[in-house]
């Protein structure tokens, strides 16, 4: 049963971590004000570019570090449509989901069609900074980019949003832009920065997927893992923080249900139920959380200077 | 500035965007040789990247690489109701010898569009029957090497726990997985096989998680259905077995070998008909199985050392066997437990 609960934790963090890394990208952006319904494309396109350019230039840093840039580009995609254009941010966000995906799916047939196995590269190796050791070993053999999820991106989100200069303006700019911008915030760069910085996040989450976890590329590769990272901020109330909690609480529940159908209970239930697991464990935790969930006020307004 | 116009502007870069994802792909110009030859049209419902239409367009690929057809197709028609406007235009417009693809999911347009257009052979894998006069059905049988893996795993298995992870428990999965499980209690009733859904064709980092789940539940051979599991192998060091195509480069050195599905005889059946003006609608079952050499395990690529003397010698003894028509493996499209 130790080694059941060891395993498992381990296991929460793996999964947890690209989910961590696109909600706290996802939270920087919405804090600012705007809703990126581009974030599963995102995602995507970063797992394609970072297998891309790692597959072709053999570095797998390189292929990280573009993926990462790609996503930079597309969250100012995302920045010209909705807050220079201030188009609709449904329709933009939507629309750069479907432009980004299938953009990938377009180069990657180009690239690897006609293939019966998708092409696999040799991922990032785990750490195992405590590699014999019993409990320790296992819960401490992981990514470098969980280590750096958990301990850099978070801590620096929330000192970042709450004890900076530039989080107040990023917290009032989609709080109140009006305000903010007559208290002499740029409203537009801000949010251009978020975007930047969000986009880069959610593209590192893809990249994880396709570089670590898997060493590969397939359809499918982020199959709504960018959608849960969206509820996964709403849960989060917009706070980096809880918004770990609550990728944790998905993580785990996910590993959880993976562990229990590999325990062979043969139990009259349909295994579906463990699969719904994840699922309806982060519904009710949404409605329990949501209810006191406060929106960032300026949220899905785009700013027009009267 | 006009947010009309800019929202008009990205309403059509969008719908440009899916008149692209939805259109037909670009198809190799005939060439003038192949003139005479006739027309395949193919019309799959997910991308080629997916194995099973993978498997149906590599061979009809072939085919016309060879000369002996000319071949156009369209894919990731998807489930929402486009198969039957796509089928009836392509009849129409192209007037093919032969439509192959697949009906699953699209099981009552298929059926519709071919009753209308009886002059074109339509060659679908279906999990129903054929209906005539022109309706063939097809289906990866390829349960017969999924029990010559079965036999395998029994076999190289140490701590007796074999873990499957499948995608849907459907009857095509279902009596891969059944058959599976058959051949390794054959040569080790004590051994445990722990089976797994994901409910997903597509999601190979599930797919990896679900078999590292296993592995820590004490699995040391895995029966990979779906793409992701084989990495779990690599990273832990252990066998598996691929699925549908050889999945050798996957993960050399860890992967045994695996059941493959060959369309191969199956179009070759086709031509020869639809050339001799012979066709007529029947069910082509046997054509994906091991006798005719529409299935069989993936070459093992100097991994047969790693296996038993006496469980790959039963293992050539049973494909002599069946190929011959004096065993017979057993069909079982019930739901596989989760642990048997």
């Amino acid at each position: 049963m130790d080694t059941f609960l060891v395993n498992l934790i381990a296991a929460t963090l793996r999964v947890a971590t690209p989910l961590l890394l696109a909600a706290i990208g996802e939270t920087y952006i919405e804090r600012a004000g705007v809703l990126n319904l581009g974030i599963e494309g995102m995602m995507f396109f970063g797992a394609f570019v970072g297998f891309f350019v790692a597959d072709v230039t053999g570095s797998l840093w390189l292929g990280f570090w573009v993926a990462v840039l790609s996503g930079v580009l597309s969250g100012l995609l995302m920045a010209l449509f909705s807050v220079t254009f201030g188009v609709n941010q449904h329709v933009s966000g939507l629309g750069i989901t479907l432009l980004l995906g299938g953009l990938s799916l377009f180069a990657f047939r180009l690239k690897y069609g006609g293939r019966s196995v998708p092409p696999s590269i040799e991922p990032f190796p785990q750490l195992s900074p405590f590699k014999d050791v019993p409990v320790l070993g296992t819960l401490f053999e992981q990514y470098l980019f969980t280590y750096v999820a958990f301990l850099v991106i978070v801590p620096l989100a929330w000192w970042l949003l709450y004890r900076t200069s530039f989080g107040l303006n990023i917290r009032s700019v989609g709080e109140n832009p009006e305000a903010a911008d007559a208290a002499g915030v740029n409203v537009f760069l801000i949010r251009y920065i978020t975007l930047a910085i969000g986009g880069g996040l959610i593209a590192a989450g893809g990249a994880f997927l396709s570089l670590a976890q898997l060493g590969a590329f397939t359809h499918g590769i982020v199959s709504g893992r960018g959608w849960v990272a969206l509820a996964l901020v709403i849960f989060g109330n917009w706070d980096p923080v809880k918004v770990m909690w609550g990728a944790l609480i998905f993580g785990g529940t996910f590993a959880l249900q993976l562990r229990l159908q590999a325990m062979g209970l043969n139990l009259p239930i349909p295994y579906e139920t463990f699969l719904a697991l994840p699922y309806v464990v982060t519904i009710v935790a949404l409605v329990i959380a949501g209810r006191n969930a406060t929106y960032p006020a300026a949220l899905l307004k785009p700013y027009r200077r009267e | 500035m006009s947010l009309k116009r800019l929202s008009l502007l990205i309403i059509i870069a969008l719908l440009a965007l899916v008149a692209v994802q939805c259109g037909p792909s670009p198809t190799p110009e005939a060439t003038e040789e192949a003139a005479e030859a006739p027309l395949f049209y193919a019309a799959f419902a997910t991308p080629i990247e997916e194995p099973w239409d993978g498997v149906i367009h590599a061979a009809l690929q072939e085919a016309a690489d060879a000369g002996q057809i000319q071949y156009e197709w369209t894919d990731d028609i998807g489930y929402a109701g486009d198969m039957e406007r796509v089928l009836r235009e392509v009849a129409e417009t192209k007037k093919p010898a032969a439509i192959f693809g697949d009906a699953f999911g699209n099981e009552e347009a298929v059926r519709r569009v071919a009753a209308d257009y009886p002059e074109i052979a339509f060659v679908f894998g279906s999990g129903l029957g054929p209906a005539d006069p022109n309706l063939s059905v097809f289906d990866n049988w390829i349960h017969e090497p999924a029990y010559l893996c079965g036999l395998i795993a029994g076999g190289v298995t140490e701590s007796n726990v074999i873990g499957v992870v499948g995608g849907y428990p459907v009857p095509e999965v279902n009596r891969i997985v059944n058959a599976f499980i058959y051949g390794v209690k054959e040569v080790n009733p004590d051994a445990t096989v722990l089976v797994t859904f994901i409910n997903s064709w597509f999601d190979p980092p599930a797919a990896k998680e679900a078999a590292l789940a296993q592995i820590d539940a004490g699995a040391d051979v895995l029966f990979a259905e779906r793409f992701g599991v084989i990495e779990a192998a690599v990273e832990h060091d252990l066998y598996a077995f691929g699925n549908m195509s050889d999945q050798y480069e996957l993960g050399p050195g860890h992967v045994l070998t695996g059941p493959v599905w060959d369309m191969r005889p199956t179009v070759q059946y086709i031509i020869q008909q639809v050339e001799a003006g012979s066709y007529t609608a029947m069910d082509l079952k046997d054509f994906s199985m091991m006798a005719k050499g529409g299935a069989y395990l993936a070459p093992f690529h100097g991994m047969e050392e790693k296996i038993p003397a006496d469980i790959l010698q039963l293992v050539q003894q049973r494909e002599e066997e069946i190929k011959q028509g004096l065993f017979r493996v057993p069909i079982d499209e019930a739901t596989p437990p989760s642990s048997s």
